[in-house]
């Protein structure tokens, strides 16, 4: 064990990579080298330190590990607070471990303002490692909805012809279901007088504050897992935000929303969280399902996958709010899977993006003759990204249905024809993309994967297969915590189920 | 009284007054156009006042027969002006003299106009808060005009005065009912009368008071002077009107609602209910559609008036607490915006058009990011310090059950997040059309430098304002 205080340093480390970068002065070249060249060595010097957080986490009990604290609202029992456990310690490395990847993508792809993007895509980090980490509910709070800002630049400044309205959307519709939960952080502080989430997840709300505050939670998350109906911000975000916000979009900020049920929901409002599955369950098999149809019809390669996160993000909420440890453990699965999977998906559209600055799936085809390498990795990803066995997205979407059939199979039932669409719009894409016959006369002289971009896709490639064949090393450090979720879950319906409602 | 009233509480505010005269006669005698010197001494008065105002506190101090008040509460607000007019007064030496408007009288209003509003946090009687209010006003009125050459300038002025006038005899006639029914102008006499009920003339009475107040912190519906006030006046008085006589409004209509009329709290909050949700809902929708960069900020200060006062609308100790922790990030995001709008010249003009902000991230990457910090904040996206302002006003309110004035209070802020956003569009995502000028003052770049580091830092630290708050909100429940 290091006796360092490992999570606030992960958290803080990019953030003062970031000022470093602000203090850069001189040529504009020497600028933009510089701060490419800090922002790396930050951010990979961030994963490293995360991956001592993984070395030193302890798979055996299901309690929060490495805890930083100190007093920061002195008076109102509000104080800075950091920790992990088996749910959130993988969420931590997926944050520290695509953002890297995300600075070496946009090494060649951004050429303006360098220095700003850097700065951008460094904060944002901290706010995402906070947010993971954050054992108080107002500084997940301050983490949570901080992230917009560094997102609504890098959306605005870097993106497509349609930014500023994607950008706008995109802040604007966060914001208005986090502002939400605010209300309901403070109703909960007045109910246990503390904001501390180790504490407020023993203590137990009246079941009928339990309702409204589900609510005003779900109205945050629902729109940043996204679920359907409140889903429509993300096609607009991720088509227009430059290739490595689409990757962090996708990859990591989606993922707040399902980490948020599994932190808060679910241990914090058992009870709701019971009434409310059945709404989770149809909202998410329409997600799953419909989403799955309009991906099938998309022109724009990025749509398309940014489709299809919606319904890959379908799995995730039935698979926790299935509350049994297979769906929990799958939600979780699928989520690092889908951040992974999704995130090189993305790099991918960004490759030939670069070269041919247009995303439309038409202006392809027969990529393989030019790009046999890249023909590879797109394959693999989209092959991951269906649930072929072997790769990461098999196992997610499995131990997904796998405990959703224990609890409703019709559900189930639904959910699995996501793995027949699933299949149809990804294999459509790619045999549109890579195969066919190469007739448009740019495409003649395409260029195959640089070293940079094979640099990149390398790790990624690992991960997936790494997941794909031997799970274990990932479902075994959160088995205990999921455990002590569900167990808690089901003791608490067990006490609140005598009880008749109106007598309270 | 033959015997002298203890002058050690009112010292400050003496000592502001003393500065004002020796000013202004220093500007007399002086033949050349001294106003660089005479601003300087000015802000040193208010340094130097500043220094007095804690010494002069030793818990709950009356003095002039009642009608003078010093506690917790007063050296916190009083703290908060003095600040704002050093601020705000700074910020205008470098515009005068390039305005060639440079004239002795102008730091000494703004002297004046302080101790006006000084007078009015430490009034305890009616008759003070009347005078206390007046001698702000008027010297109000003469500064929103100051640019007398100015069609603009004269008629904001005229408005500011005419308007301002009617709310001041409105609050007059609601102090006569209150001492006719009630028999006292004393805060302390009338605070004792009430504890058993009050009789309807007091309610109306009450009423006319927090109209004439809410027209001075340009609360719906009486907000009617500001956008035009706010775009006519002078930027450097603008800049003063925002913060400071707000904050002496603010503290003046707390320590009458809740010292005199703290018995009636369920008969005034409505009211005041009514008001802050209104602010609200038209701060965030009237700004929408402006273009004037001042109009925008008149806008939102009325939205940022709403949200404070859900602080005073719930009423006690935790919503006062709220109220003061929220007018003091308001000070500091005011007055630095407000030295970035100094900043934007082209060719020697001020420029007020929000477009001529277009590209202000590529020509002046430090004070853009300053703004965008300060709108953020604004619109209170944590972890910038407007975020804790809303944050201890909501839960004021969340803990006292106004969960609605709440929902309404947070809904309002997601729409006024899109037009602080839309300043941020203009500054990072649109191209520069015509370059505003570089360099266009050393001081103002200090002041929001200052202004933003205190801004964006404020989460690190945030103990030191809170409990400073709190002591300040407590010692006016006689805690």
């Amino acid at each position: 064990m290091i006796d360092w205080p490992l999570l606030s340093i992960t958290t803080f480390l990019p953030l003062l990579g970031a000022v470093f970068i602000l203090a850069i002065r001189g040529d504009a070249a020497v600028v933009a080298r510089n701060a490419r060249n800090v922002a790396l060595l930050t951010s990979v010097a961030t994963f490293l330190v995360s991956l001592l957080v993984w070395t030193n986490f302890n798979p055996a009990t299901a309690d929060f590990q490495l805890i930083d604290q100190a007093a920061w609202l002195p008076g109102f029992d509000i104080s800075y607070k950091v920790g992990v456990d088996g749910i959130s310690l993988f969420f931590v490395l997926l944050s520290t471990f695509l953002t890297p990847l995300c600075i070496l993508s946009a090494w060649e792809a951004v050429t303006v303002r360098v220095k700003e993007y850097m700065i951008a895509f460094l904060v944002l980090e901290t706010m995402m490692v906070g947010m993971f980490c954050a054992l108080d509910l107002v500084l997940f709070y301050v983490f949570f909805e901080g992230v917009l800002i560094p997102m609504f630049i890098i959306i605005g400044v870097w993106g497509g012809a349609r930014r500023v309205y994607a950008a706008f959307k995109f802040f604007l519709y966060t914001l208005l279901g986090s502002v939400l939960m605010l209300l309901a952080v403070l109703a909960m502080y007045f109910d246990a007088h503390t904001t501390d989430i180790q504490v407020l997840i023993a203590h137990s709300f009246p079941v009928a504050l339990q309702t409204w505050l589900w609510l005003a939670f779900f109205a945050s998350f629902a729109v940043k897992v996204p679920m359907w109906p409140v889903h429509t911000w993300l096609p607009d975000a991720h088509v227009e935000a430059p290739t490595a916000g689409s990757v962090i979009l996708a990859g990591v900020l989606l993922k707040m929303g399902g980490y948020g049920f599994l932190r808060f929901s679910l241990p914090m409002f058992p009870v709701a969280s019971h009434d409310f599955a059945p709404m989770v369950f149809t909202l998410s098999v329409i997600a799953v399902i419909y989403t799955s149809l309009v991906a099938l019809v998309q022109q724009d390669m990025k749509k398309l996958i940014a489709y299809s996160s919606v319904a890959h993000m379908g799995f995730v909420t039935i698979g926790v709010f299935s509350v049994q440890v297979q769906g929990v453990e799958g939600a979780i699965f699928q989520m690092l899977s889908h951040g992974v999977v999704s995130g090189a998906l993305f790099l991918c559209v960004g490759v030939v993006y670069d070269r041919m600055h247009t995303r439309e799936i038409a202006r392809y085809g027969g990529l393989v003759s030019r790009m046999p390498a890249y023909a590879v990795v797109f394959m693999l990803f989209t092959m991951a990204s269906v649930g072929l066995p072997g790769t990461s997205g098999f196992v997610g979407e499995f131990l997904v249905l796998m405990g959703i059939f224990q609890v409703n199979s019709w559900v189930a039932l639904f959910a699995a024809t996501g793995l027949i669409l699933g299949p149809a719009y990804m294999l459509y894409l790619y045999r549109r993309v890579i195969f066919g016959k190469l007739v448009r006369d740019d495409l003649k002289s395409i260029l195959d994967l640089s070293r940079r971009e094979i640099a990149v896709f390398v790790p990624l490639i690992v991960v997936v297969l790494w997941m794909g064949v031997y799970p274990s090393s990932f479902l075994g450090p959160m088995h205990v915590s999921v455990a002590k979720l569900i167990n808690d879950y089901q003791l608490a319906q067990t006490v609140a189920a005598p009880a008749p409602v109106a007598q309270r | 009284m033959s015997e002298l009233p203890n002058f050690a509480p009112a010292l400050p505010e003496i000592f502001i007054a003393l500065s004002a005269v020796a000013l202004l006669l220093l500007g007399v005698f002086r033949k050349d156009d001294s106003t660089q010197g005479i601003s300087a001494l000015a802000i040193v008065a208010m340094v130097l006042a500043g220094l007095l105002v804690p010494a002069a506190s030793g818990g709950r101090t009356l003095t002039f027969s009642g009608m003078f008040v010093v506690d917790g509460f007063s050296v916190f607000a009083k703290l908060l002006v003095l600040l704002a007019s050093g601020f705000t007064l700074a910020m205008a030496v470098n515009w005068l003299g390039r305005e060639k408007l440079g004239r002795f009288e102008f730091p000494v209003l703004v002297l004046i106009a302080t101790l006006g509003m000084m007078l009015m946090i430490s009034a305890n009687n009616l008759i003070a808060l009347y005078l206390g209010l007046e001698l702000q006003s008027l010297a109000l009125y003469v500064l929103a005009a100051y640019q007398r050459d100015s069609g603009r300038a004269t008629e904001a002025g005229l408005k500011y005065f005419v308007l301002g006038s009617l709310a001041s005899g409105m609050l007059l006639y609601g102090a006569t009912l209150i001492y006719g029914f009630a028999g006292s102008t004393s805060f302390d006499a009338l605070a004792h009368s009430f504890q058993h009920g009050a009789p309807v003339g007091v309610i109306v009475g009450v009423v006319f008071v927090l109209t004439g107040l809410a027209f001075k912190i340009s609360a719906v519906p009486f907000h009617m002077w500001t956008p035009d006030v706010y775009e006519g006046a002078p930027t450097p008085v603008t800049a003063f009107f925002a913060a400071g006589p707000k904050i002496a409004a603010f503290a003046l209509l707390i320590r009458i609602m809740v010292g005199p009329f703290g018995e009636l709290t369920h008969q005034w909050s409505q009211v005041v209910v009514f008001i802050s949700v209104a602010s609200m809902f038209l701060g965030a929708f009237g700004a929408i559609a402006q273009t004037n960069i001042k109009r925008l900020m008149a806008y939102s200060s009325i939205g940022h008036v709403g949200y404070a006062l859900i602080g005073l609308a719930v009423g006690d100790q935790v919503g006062i607490r709220g109220v003061l922790i929220y007018l003091a990030i308001y000070l500091f995001m005011n007055v630095g915006t407000f030295a970035v709008i100094l900043m934007m010249r082209q060719k020697g003009r001020l420029m007020e058009g929000i477009d001529d902000l277009a590209g202000f991230s590529k020509t002046h990457p430090m004070p853009a990011l300053a703004l965008a910090v300060f709108m953020l904040s604004m619109a209170g996206v944590p972890p910038l310090a407007g975020f804790f302002g809303k944050f201890y006003v909501f839960m004021a309110a969340v803990d006292k059950g106004y969960v609605t004035l709440a929902i309404i209070g947070v809904l309002t802020s997601v729409v006024s997040a899109f037009y602080y956003l839309r300043i941020i569009k203009i500054m990072y995502f649109d191209e520069p059309v015509e370059v505003l000028d570089h360099g266009t003052g050393k001081g103002l770049g200090l002041i929001t430098a200052v202004n933003a580091i205190l801004v964006a830092g404020f989460i690190l630290a945030p103990s030191f304002l809170t409990s400073s708050a709190g002591t300040a909100a407590q010692a006016l429940f006689g805690g």
